[in-house]
């Protein structure tokens, strides 16, 4: 593979591959140095705490060299700036790009510009595929299998990067999906064909999942709600909804969360959320990507 | 002297396989054989020859933005297409909202000689929306056609007074930019699913609708023409149909574009496929090709809009909107139009020349008419590569069309041959 652009598309075996790949790298029990002499730049113009981490944490596991770079704090740097900053960076001697950005299409231009395997690491409000990935393999341990798992995914949709992620990978691995919001959190039309339910409450004792998304007050998400003590009332993850729950049925977030807002702190930090879960695999599965991505390097 | 052999004569009231003879600026025979001593000859080849095409819509970016065009080149380009008349919009910097700013550009179109160019003039001062552009400077100039082009007029009880103003001068006609600020927010492409899919905000169809819909009942209460620039949703043709079943004096212009392109051909994200308004879905551009072929939608003009190689080569969320169309528009129309010459000539000249008011443009080859004439082959194939326009952002650039331009000949000269061979 090329890096990793996107899983749109993937097919069910080739996803359930990288998991199997994913999983050989957890709880450290395999040596890999195939990284070792490749250089990975992470290119983050949009602030990250634990994917840009998990990516430096796992090129080193793999014995790559890291290069940073943070873009000027301001999002208003150009596309001048970004296109000459990969150029700059190609340059210097990068093997494999980690990108993260506000564009949507800044994954593949930087793959064009560079000629080098980009992983992407969260673009625009299209896709985050190393979350996909870490959110998959959570469940596979978890419940020992996709298939047939039935996940709400619980808010702004239309201005979420990882649920499109999710949209685009998850029900070839089996998952039924269903979006849970207020109609202003969907998209105006659907690609994906998916169920959708503005009422939590109603999905809570048929879900094994409730994937809460992060209510992204930068991207614009209080436009489509009038307060967000409301949504609170009528999306937030308590105690009173975790009772409504089967079980065996868990929670998510990919954070960073909003403590009170989607999800309560009790919630958080009980026994049915997957939260430091799904932080511990990013590593895994980021040092599968890199090792992927670092093998083709020059 | 000119004389065309073997072409399919656009006439009156049929067409024919005939010879036509050009002296000075006029049509003198038509199915006569000459002695051709001196004279040009062409030999059509079986080629449609009609009226020369009437381009309603275009940005020449002169004064102003002069990189990406200007008069010289966007007549070469739209002689290059087939064209022998166009309408340049004011959205110039500065914008043409005086009788002095459009007589300027106006000059030097007919400095240059190869087409006719008339210039809209601002519907509002400076563009600004705030008050009435100075209409009577402009429609002394020669202006007909009025519009804050790029934007519309926000402000309703102005637009509505101005209605009024220029319903009493005999000829003008409002045409407003459909798109609702507020509604068009921030958006790339249309708002459909590719732009769900790629998570990139979208311009609603409704952002559109609101407009047309306003500005029809604000024509319908003045009694004033009004003309929908570049229609692209099914809904504005619904709204137009029903206007014009009560009367209201509507005229509307649908894109080559819109007729050929629908949204999902941006799953690619290519900047050169996004314009305002954005390609739409497959039933927006179905309803636009039915609206033209039955003309509820009288004309076709291009919106060519030509940005710089350099502008255009960005993310595509940082690309100006728009696409150069005059060289490729016949090709795309007469295929939309399943190759039938009357009516490709109808909505391509005939109809445009009307709205716009050009007395010398869009009339049948017949001994006696003005010598504006294009020679179009629309069997011939070819791949769009280089384009006579400074800009180059073109969506069919690259893709075989089929239909070629192959001789323009404005007031009687050759504006334009085909060098192919």
């Amino acid at each position: 593979m090329s890096g990793l652009l996107t899983l749109r598309g993937a097919s069910r075996a080739e996803l359930e591959e990288l998991l199997d790949f994913a999983q050989s790298f957890v709880g450290g029990s395999v040596i890999h140095r195939g990284g070792a002499g490749g250089t990975v730049t992470t290119v983050f113009f949009e602030p990250s705490t634990r994917t840009r981490l998990s990516f430096e944490k796992a090129a080193h596991h793999l014995g790559a060299h890291v290069m940073s770079f943070d873009a000027p704090k301001s999002s208003t740097a150009k596309d001048e700036s970004f296109r000459d900053t990969i150029l700059t960076l190609t340059a210097m001697g990068t093997d494999v790009f980690v990108i993260r950005h506000w564009l949507a299409d800044a994954a593949e231009l930087t793959a064009a510009w560079s000629g080098r395997p980009v992983v992407n690491a969260g673009v625009g409000k299209r896709e985050h595929p190393t979350q996909t990935l870490t959110d998959a393999l959570t469940l596979r341990q978890r419940f020992g299998h996709l298939d047939g798992l039935r996940v709400a995914i619980v808010g702004d949709v239309g201005n979420s990067r990882v649920a499109r992620g999710h949209l685009a990978a998850l029900p070839t691995l089996g998952v039924e999906l269903t979006l849970v919001g207020p109609t202003p959190f969907f998209p105006a039309v659907d690609p994906w064909g998916v169920r959708k339910s503005t009422d939590l409450d109603s999905e809570l004792g048929d879900m094994d999942v409730i994937y809460l998304l992060r209510i992204q007050k930068e991207r614009g998400s209080s436009a489509g709600i009038p307060s967000e003590r409301g949504y609170a009332r009528r999306y937030g993850m308590n105690e009173e909804r975790l009772s409504m729950l089967k079980p065996t049925s868990v929670i998510m977030h990919p954070g960073p969360i909003n403590r009170g807002l989607e999800i309560d702190g009790v919630v958080a930090e009980g026994e049915r959320s997957l939260i430091l879960e799904q932080v511990a695999n990013g590593v895994p599965v980021r040092m599968a990507v890199l090792s992927l991505a670092l093998g083709e390097r020059r | 002297m000119i004389v065309i052999r073997n072409a399919r004569v656009l006439r009156s009231d049929r067409i024919e396989q005939s010879t036509v003879v050009i002296e000075g600026d006029t049509i003198q025979t038509v199915g006569e054989e000459p002695a051709v001593n001196g004279a040009r000859v062409i030999d059509a080849d079986g080629a449609w020859l009609g009226p020369g095409l009437v381009d309603l819509h275009v940005h020449f970016r002169d004064p102003g933005q002069t990189w990406k065009e200007d008069i010289e080149t966007g007549s070469r380009a739209a002689a290059a297409g087939g064209y022998t008349a166009v309408v340049a919009m004011p959205n110039t910097q500065p914008p043409i909202d005086d009788g002095e700013r459009a007589r300027a550009v106006m000059e030097r179109a007919t400095a240059i000689g190869t087409l006719d160019l008339r210039a809209a003039g601002c519907l509002t001062r400076d563009r600004a929306g705030t008050e009435m552009a100075d209409f009577d400077s402009m429609y002394s100039a020669g202006v007909r056609i009025f519009s804050d082009d790029g934007d519309a007029v926000p402000d309703a009880g102005l637009l509505r007074r101005i209605m009024m103003y220029l319903g009493d001068l005999p000829g003008a006609v409002v045409a407003d930019h459909a798109e609702d600020r507020s509604l068009a927010g921030n958006g790339h492409l249309h708002d459909g699913v590719t732009a769900a899919r790629h998570g990139i905000e979208g311009l609603p169809a409704v952002a559109e609708d609101v407009i047309v819909a306003r500005d029809l009942e604000l024509a319908n209460a003045t009694g004033s023409r009004i003309h929908v620039q570049h229609v692209s949703t099914a809904n504005v043709v619904g709204l137009i149909r029903q206007a014009r079943e009560r009367g209201v004096k509507v005229t509307a212009e649908v894109t080559p574009h819109h007729l050929a392109l629908e949204e999902s051909a941006l799953e690619s994200l290519d900047p050169n496929l996004k314009m305002y308004p954005p390609l739409r879905d497959a039933e927006d551009r179905e309803a636009l090709a039915e609206a033209l072929a039955s003309g509820l939608i009288d004309a076709v003009a291009t919106d060519h809009a030509p940005h710089a190689t350099a502008e255009k080569d960005v993310p595509f969320e940082e690309a100006p909107r728009g696409v150069i169309g005059l060289e490729t528009s016949a090709a795309v129309v007469s295929s939309a139009l399943g190759r039938d010459q009357a009516l490709f000539f109808d909505r391509m000249s005939v109809a445009p020349a009307r709205i716009a008011g050009l007395d010398r443009q869009g009339i049948a080859v017949e001994p006696g008419s003005p010598a504006n004439l294009v020679l179009f082959a629309p069997e011939r194939r070819w791949t769009p590569g280089a384009f006579a326009s400074k800009s180059q952002n073109s969506p069919f650039r690259g893709l075989e069309l089929t239909g070629k331009v192959m001789t323009t000949i404005y007031e009687g000269r050759i504006s334009h041959e085909d060098g192919s061979g």
